[in-house]
């Protein structure tokens, strides 16, 4: 398991409650959202034709992609239709002293067919 | 002709009138009531407190309806006394009134329990359409609120008094709310759903007195302990109205005693509703007292057959969320009685059946009152359920929806509020050639109540008429599932102002991309931009106010009025074109220039340097205005459509709608810029336009329909803003005027509109002008973003130190 490395990313208020906001760490591009109590990080990348999944809708604790509506599961990664076979890679997220922290390091993939196992 | 004078004019009393004049009769009919109002539905007083209905709304029979059907109406006129040797009736104006038949239909009064200052101001019941106008007009913002009663009609009165802004505690004397309909389980459940609304519930508590030095201040309970109010309502039960059948030496007990037929001890007075006693039992919910008025009427009228046996009791809880229903008894001291039960905490449902050999004796139903009719269906046959028994709490799927209706016997009632049967309806729809259910509601009543029967009569409709016209009543979707119409009354009727309001009340909370854009359009139109804006809810192209494109850039449209534009506006379109890389510049579908390409982070940039407003082609709202060069250049021109066009563009721009709307104005029918496949369009002809409207040229081809013809300009602009107005406040969210106008049709469309009466039209334009003075150009956001992070990108906090560190 690789080490933790926490890379503080923007204040909490930068990110308004129920939005998403992009951020790139190293050659990552990924989306944070405010879910009113926490935050969460995935990929920005919609893995059906790469929708920006930072300004999608959010419902819950999903997102929806702005381009052609796949549906994604802010905690799993999954996207949530069983039926759909795709996910996108989640980031441990903390908030300290008013502080959003990611660790890309630590990205967490669920394969779907691991899911319906 | 023989006289017949009732008393009372209320829903028992007016309901039986009604059964007696749809026989053969004889009679000259009196009614005296002492309220001043016409015949209202009582039941829905809960909901003119809630804001949900309007005083007219519940009106059952207006004063035309005595007119036409030859009754006397003395509103606002008491019966003091009865006199049975002279055979009169003496009102409070000491009037005399001979009579051959009476019908006591008095009612009920408030019970008042013995606490001491009850007398004190603000210390009210809820019985009445005055008293629910006293109570509206007193509940203000954050006053503190206590309702004396945890039954169905105290829950019903605080939950009102809260949506008017009250804080609200129900106070009651017993261990659990609604111990008459719920055991102690349900009970509980219903609580904390009372209390997850925010009302607060004190119970056992017995009160002891009403505090206050004149006013009301608060209460004191017997265990000493005080909580404050500013406002009482007591709910503490019902009491018959029987002194006037006590003084004219009738047999009284409880009530007034009745026998099978509704006569009282005197063969000539007839008595029906809440002031009644049959067979030792007294009433306090209209299912039975509609029966009663039947039964009533075929006896009075001399066609007595059917007797009236009592009905087992129904009861259900008209608090929108807070699904409560018990019917029968629900007593389990009775032995050989068998338990079946389900509850699911979580999800707040509670589901409980009573048995005796195989048969059902009482039910409750918390949390999902969806198999009601099954269960009253049961206890009213008392059908065996031995075949049914793996079946008891959950149905199997139907196979056929339209089975339910198909499968009842004609007896069956449908209607409980009204004592609507089945073959009634059947009768009715092949009598009078009924085809929606308003129609029906107005032949026969059914589904005009509570409304808890509006799906069976629907699908009644659907089995029996021949030309049923369905009123689609979309619902908006699973997270808020009600209608547009019952969105719109909710929304104003509670002053609903943010989009997570709507939802945490009426949805499960979190909302989706369905519905969080079309309630934030709903809280915009009606409270004219005077609702919490919240642009999580919108879709992006809402928050930045570009067309997301594929790779996630973003197109910018400026207006363009008319489609006409300048040298020196096409050298700034050029100039940012090239200054920010656009990736393409397009002539669009629109008459207008489409910016293609641009990032998220350069819009402000871009509509700055542009100078211009906000095409409004990414949302739905106002796009444009094509227009022809009309009378200025062509030869065939015979109106200014240019102008024409661009004034109105100018007046309705940066307005939102239901779905977008997109106009044309042409200056003779050559139709060159297409007006008649538009939203909107106006088509000049020679001294005239015509208005056209619900056009398209998109997924459907719709040549438009003619909203009118007028003379001048100035008419034909005033006839696009009334059908625009109307569009606005009247569609559901992303229903385009091609089906819009094909829904309501052209008439409805023509009579609300242009049609209507000039107070009306006034109020829709004022009504428009009212959205148009605080409508903004979205684009002005580049100086004053909603959130500092609306445009700008974020960049992390960490990788900018490591940058730093390595220069
Ligand atoms: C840019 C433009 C095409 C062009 O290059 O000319 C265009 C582009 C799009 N149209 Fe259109 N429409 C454009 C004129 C039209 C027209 C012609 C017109 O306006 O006279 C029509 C037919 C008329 C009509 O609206 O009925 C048209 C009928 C549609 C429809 C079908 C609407 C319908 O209910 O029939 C859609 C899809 C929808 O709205 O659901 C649509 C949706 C779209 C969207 C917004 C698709 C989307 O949801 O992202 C396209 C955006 C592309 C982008 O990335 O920017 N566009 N679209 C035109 C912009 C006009 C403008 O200046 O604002
Ligand atoms: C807020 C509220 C909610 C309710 N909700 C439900 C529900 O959901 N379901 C349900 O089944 N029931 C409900 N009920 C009960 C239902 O309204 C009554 O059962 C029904 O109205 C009784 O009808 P009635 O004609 O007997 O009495 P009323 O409707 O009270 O009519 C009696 C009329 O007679 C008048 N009157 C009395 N004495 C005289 C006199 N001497 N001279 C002239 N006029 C006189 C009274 O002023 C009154 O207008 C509710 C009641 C209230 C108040
Ligand atoms: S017709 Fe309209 S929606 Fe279809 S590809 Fe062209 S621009 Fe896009
Ligand atoms: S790119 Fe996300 S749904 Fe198509």
């Amino acid at each position: 398991m690789s080490e933790s490395n926490w890379t503080p990313i923007t204040r909490t208020e930068n990110i308004p409650a129920h939005e998403g906001r992009s951020v790139q760490i190293g050659g990552l591009e990924l989306a944070i959202f405010n879910l009113g109590d926490r935050f969460v990080t995935i990929e920005n990348q919609c893995p059906h034709k790469g929708g920006p999944l930072c300004d999608g809708i959010v419902s819950g604790a999903e997102v929806v992609c702005p381009l052609h509506g796949w549906r994604f599961d802010l905690n799993t990664g999954l996207a949530v239709r069983a039926s759909l076979a795709a996910c996108v890679t989640t980031f441990p997220t903390r908030v300290a002293d008013g502080i959003v922290l990611v660790d890309a390091g630590r990205g967490r993939r669920i394969e779907p067919e691991a899911a319906v196992a | 002709m023989k006289k017949l004078v009732v008393v009372g004019n209320g829903m028992a009393g007016v309901a039986c009138v009604e059964h007696i004049l749809q026989q053969p009769h004889e009679f000259d009919i009196t009614i005296f009531g002492d309220e001043t109002h016409a015949n209202y539905n009582r039941i829905l007083l809960s909901m003119v407190l809630a804001g949900e209905k309007s005083a007219e709304d519940i009106v059952l029979n207006d004063v035309e309806w005595y007119r036409s059907n030859g009754i006397q109406a003395r509103l606002g006129v008491r019966i003091e006394q009865i006199d049975r040797s002279e055979r009169v009736a003496i009102d409070s104006e000491g009037c005399a009134t001979r009579f051959d038949k009476l019908i006591l239909a008095t009612g009920s009064s408030a019970f008042i329990p013995p606490i001491a200052g009850v007398d004190k101001k603000n210390v009210h019941v809820f019985r009445t359409l005055d008293d629910a106008r006293e109570l509206i007009a007193k509940a203000r913002q954050g006053s503190k609120a206590v309702v004396i009663g945890g039954g169905l009609l105290g829950l019903e009165a605080a939950r009102g008094l809260q949506l008017r802004g009250c804080e609200v505690s129900v106070v009651h004397l017993m261990d659990t709310l609604m111990e008459r309909q719920l055991d102690a389980t349900g009970g509980g459940f219903l609580q904390r759903k009372i209390e997850s609304l925010g009302i607060r519930v004190f119970l056992p508590k017995h009160t002891q007195a009403l505090l206050g030095n004149g006013r009301v201040e608060g209460l004191r309970f017997a265990s000493g302990e005080e909580i404050d109010a500013e406002l009482v309502v007591i709910a503490a039960g019902i009491k018959p109205n029987v002194e006037l059948g006590r003084k004219a030496g009738l047999e009284v007990r409880r009530g007034i005693v009745v026998n099978d037929y509704m006569q009282t001890s005197d063969p000539d007075i007839f008595a029906v509703g809440e002031c009644t006693e049959h067979r030792g039992q007294t009433f306090g919910l209209v299912a039975p007292l509609m029966e009663q008025g039947q039964v009533l009427a075929a006896a009075i009228t001399g066609n007595a057959g059917r007797v009236f046996t009592g009905t087992a009791p129904a009861a259900k809880l008209k608090i929108m969320g807070v699904e409560i229903f018990s019917a029968g008894s629900i007593d389990e001291s009775e032995p050989g009685l068998e338990t079946v039960r389900y509850e699911d905490p979580a999800l707040g449902i509670y589901k409980k059946l009573l048995l005796k050999d195989n048969r059902l004796r009482g039910v409750i139903l918390v949390g999902d009152t969806s198999d009601e009719r099954r269960y009253t269906q049961w206890l009213r046959d008392d059908t065996d359920l031995a075949p049914h028994r793996k079946h008891l709490l959950f149905p199997p799927p139907a196979a056929d929806a339209g089975l339910e209706v198909a499968e009842m016997p004609d007896s069956e009632v449908i209607c409980g509020c009204n004592g609507v049967r089945k073959g009634a309806i059947i009768q009715a729809i092949h009598q009078h050639g009924i085809k929606t259910l308003d129609q029906l509601k107005e032949r026969t009543r059914a589904s005009s109540s509570c409304g808890s029967c509006t799906g069976l009569c629907q699908q009644l409709l659907r089995a029996v008429a021949p030309e049923f016209q369905e009123k689609t009543r979309t619902t908006l979707c699973a997270c808020v599932p009600f209608s547009y119409e019952q969105l719109r009354e909710i929304v104003r009727g509670q002053q609903l102002k943010s989009v997570q309001e709507v939802l945490n009340v009426y949805g499960n909370r979190k909302g989706c991309e369905v519905c969080k854009p079309a309630l934030s359009y709903m809280l915009d139109m009606i409270w004219c931009g005077g609702h919490d804006e919240d642009r999580s809810a919108r879709f992006i192209n809402d928050r930045v106010h570009a067309n997301i494109q594929k790779d996630g850039s973003f197109s910018v449209v400026p207006r363009m009025r008319g489609g006409v534009t300048s040298p020196a506006e096409l050298r700034r379109i050029a100039d940012v074109a090239e200054k920010y890389n656009v990736r393409m510049v397009k002539v669009t579908g629109s008459q207008r220039i489409d910016l293609l390409g641009v990032k998220k982070a350069d819009l402000p940039r871009v509509w700055a340097d542009l100078g211009m407003p906000s095409g409004q082609a990414y949302t739905k709202g106002v796009r444009m205005v094509k227009t022809c060069v009309g009378t200025e250049f062509c030869r065939f021109g015979v109106q200014d459509s240019t102008r024409a066009g661009i004034e109105l563009e100018r007046r309705l721009e940066n307005l939102f709608t239901p779905h977008k709307v997109k106009m044309g104005a042409v200056g003779c029918p050559r139709n060159c810029a297409e007006a008649t496949v538009k939203d909107i369009g106006m088509v000049g002809q020679e001294g005239s336009w015509q208005v056209v409207v619900g056009g398209a040229a998109g997924k459907s081809v719709r040549k438009a329909d003619l909203l009118i013809t007028v003379e001048t300009t100035a008419e034909a602009l005033e006839a696009c803003e009334l059908f625009f107005q109307y569009y606005r406040e009247n569609a559901n969210y992303l229903e385009r005027t091609y089906d819009f106008v094909e829904r309501l049709g052209i008439e409805t469309i023509r009579k609300a509109t242009v049609y209507a009466p000039e107070t009306e039209k006034n109020w829709l334009l004022e009504r428009l002008q009212r959205s148009k003075a605080i409508a903004k150009d979205a684009w002005m956001e580049r100086d004053a973003p909603v959130h500092p992070t609306q445009f700008v990108p974020i960049h992390a906090i960490g990788q900018m130190e490591t940058l730093e560190a390595k220069r």
